[in-house]
């Protein structure tokens, strides 16, 4: 009985960090899917993101979920400008400029945020509401994180509507699967780029906002995860929002416990079995080979 | 009427090919300029190391980035596999002569590069870009759990590097042994590439980096010489780390992080790609920058940094080399026109 309680808990560690994985990383694998953009600069927006809603919270003493709304608005917009102003230059330029580009954009949001905020982490309190422990019926556990699933379930539910349901998830469907051919068809790349980018960067701000309780929150963010944000898009597969959900339940299951039983090895293990994994699914665990 | 015999070897593209190996005038100035260094500013030998060391590494990552096109951000896997080679069988008392030690470095780095290379040039783009960060981060992990061999997070220090030759000792306050040394294998691994990149084996990586399906279509055996080339970029930067390792008397998880790979990109960007001497140019502009502003305003640093990135992605992807070259070009034809 014990044991069924620990792995109940570490299921439900495991999943919560995979929700946050999920939110941040969902919004790259769809422009990385669509444009084949490299963007390294996405955990800077999940960063920015995250100090957003941190110095709303800590400046105007707006509430956890009004922050959060901010925090997604401000930073989708700043996203869609940059989009237009920059990335949109570099769409047909060779990997090495996009990789160039997305760092050096990265360098410039850790110093500015370094130079306007501090370089200490950024303690987020959360409601009252949101602390402390529930009664699941089968054990107790911490709060937060059963929200997080269930806030995680009710987005990849709704992304998964928008994308199989919708006029603009079809375009984005299209498009993904053949660039050229969607655009023979009338669909306006241009546009329909801009409005994912800048909701995926948006995405990846709620995720920098909602994580930051166990991820931190401090200007080398941008960095830290980034390799675990594409870890979980090249597992789960460019531009398939159910796959980066599988991708990022499934990280963020394994880094949780081998964390937890194997501190030392984990993050080693981590690392092998993405090699691996690529190595024998180069488009990803549930991607399909694009041509 | 069979048509007169053309004699190709007359042709302006054939001489321009035979002649593009050659030495040309300006070549030798960035050697007489590091002699140079060594007179005039014996207080920044130290510098002078570091910085030769980084220009070696920058042209092992030009062979394999500017050259074959391979977008890599692993390059320090490489690095941090000399470095270690080097610090390990120095620490255990099982090897410490520096030249033998350099070449087992580079053996071990090739090795690396061989194996990592014939899996991960199976793949391309977002998944090779990835696999490159993975190895590297993998590598980093190994060296962090092997605290036994590596010392872990600590590293390895006060290395017993025995004197270069029998004879000069590895000074650290006074690096002027190092200097030369370093200078020596630069010039040596220097020499290599440049005969290598101008070698039909260079030219058909060129050509892999220009057009892939038309290399296979001409019968080349693409990925074996991709695999090649990166496995002897490897080495090159395996000398670099083992000699960094011998230079500083120590080994640290720093020779294998992102922080370095990401660097010496930045380096071989600034300086121009796909140019030999861009390394030197990246280096010394990057190095002299960082040396003077980075101490006094860090952060100012960083976000001028990002900021260049982000013009040279935009605007200058030849980097500076680049931007003379046009210059250059520029002047020439103003004057004959």
């Amino acid at each position: 009985m014990i044991f069924g309680a620990d792995v109940a808990s570490m299921l439900l560690g495991g999943v919560a960090a995979g929700m946050v994985l999920f939110i941040v990383s969902v919004g790259l694998s769809v422009t990385m899917g669509l444009m084949g953009f490299v963007n390294l600069a996405h955990g800077g927006f999940a960063m920015l993101g995250g100090y957003a809603i941190a110095q709303a919270m800590k400046l105007w003493g707006v509430g956890f979920v009004p922050a959060l709304v901010f925090g997604f608005v401000i930073t989708a917009l700043a996203s869609a400008v940059l989009e237009r102003l920059l990335y949109a230059r570099l769409y047909r330029a060779s990997e090495l400029d996009q990789v160039l580009f997305t760092i050096g954009l990265v360098f410039m949001m850790i110093a500015s945020v370094t130079l306007l905020v501090g370089p200490e982490n950024q303690p987020l309190r959360l409601p009252a509401l949101l602390q402390g422990q529930v009664n699941l019926g089968f054990t107790h556990y911490r709060t937060y994180s059963v929200v997080l699933i269930v806030v995680g379930i009710v987005i990849v539910s709704g992304l998964w509507l928008v994308f199989e349901r919708t006029r603009i998830g079809a375009q984005i469907r299209a498009a993904v699967d053949n660039r050229r051919m969607a655009e023979s068809l009338g669909i306006n790349i241009g546009r329909l780029f801009t409005l994912t980018f800048a909701f995926g960067s948006g995405m990846a701000a709620l995720g920098g906002g909602l994580g930051a309780e166990f991820l931190g929150l401090d200007p080398q963010y941008a960095l830290k995860y980034l390799v675990y944000f594409l870890i979980v898009v090249a597992v789960g597969g460019l531009g398939r929002v159910t796959g980066v959900f599988y991708a990022a339940l499934l990280i963020g299951v394994l880094d949780f416990t081998l964390k937890k039983y194997v501190p030392q090895g984990g993050t080693a293990f981590i690392y092998a079995l993405t090699i691996l994994l690529l190595l024998w699914r180069p488009q990803g665990l549930f991607g399909t080979k694009t041509t | 009427m069979t048509p007169a015999p053309v004699d190709w070897s007359e042709h302006p593209a054939a001489a321009a090919m035979a002649r593009r190996h050659r030495l040309r005038a300006w070549e030798p100035i960035p050697w007489v300029a590091a002699l140079a260094f060594y007179f005039l500013f014996p207080k920044y030998l130290g510098f002078g190391t570091e910085l030769l060391i980084t220009v070696l590494f920058a042209i092992s990552l030009d062979l394999v980035l500017g050259y074959a096109g391979i977008v890599t951000l692993g390059q320090a896997a490489f690095f941090g596999a000399g470095a270690y080679t080097v610090g390990m069988l120095a620490k255990r008392g099982i090897w410490n002569e520096p030249i033998t030690g350099l070449i087992l470095a580079a053996l071990v780095a090739a090795a690396v590069g061989l194996g990592s290379g014939l899996v991960l040039l199976r793949t391309q783009g977002l998944t090779l870009l990835m696999l490159t960060l993975c190895t590297m981060a993998l590598l980093e992990e190994a060296a962090n759990l092997a605290h036994d061999y590596t010392g872990g997070f600590d590293g390895l220090d006060s290395l017993p590097i025995a004197p270069l030759l029998g004879r000069f000792e590895f000074n650290p306050l006074y690096p002027t042994t190092q200097y030369l040394y370093v200078l020596a294998v630069l010039f040596v691994c220097f020499v290599f590439v440049r005969t290598l990149i101008y070698s039909p084996f260079g030219q058909s990586l060129t050509g892999i980096r220009e057009n892939t399906l038309r290399m296979h279509a001409v019968g080349a055996p693409v990925r074996r010489r991709l695999v090649l080339c990166y496995a002897l970029s490897a080495a090159i930067a395996g000398v670099a780390g083992g000699v960094w390792a011998q230079a500083n008397a120590y080994v640290n998880l720093g020779t294998l992080g992102l922080d370095r790979a990401a660097t010496v990109l930045i380096i071989l960007v600034l300086g121009g790609y796909g140019r030999l001497y861009g390394a030197f140019v990246g280096a010394v502009a990057y190095m002299a920058l960082s040396h003077f502003l980075s101490k006094i305003y860090p952060t100012a640093w960083q976000l001028g940094l990002g900021l260049l990135l982000v013009v040279i992605a935009l605007f200058a992807r030849n980097g500076i080399l680049g931007i003379a070259e046009a210059a250059a070009h520029r002047l020439r034809t103003r004057a004959t026109p």
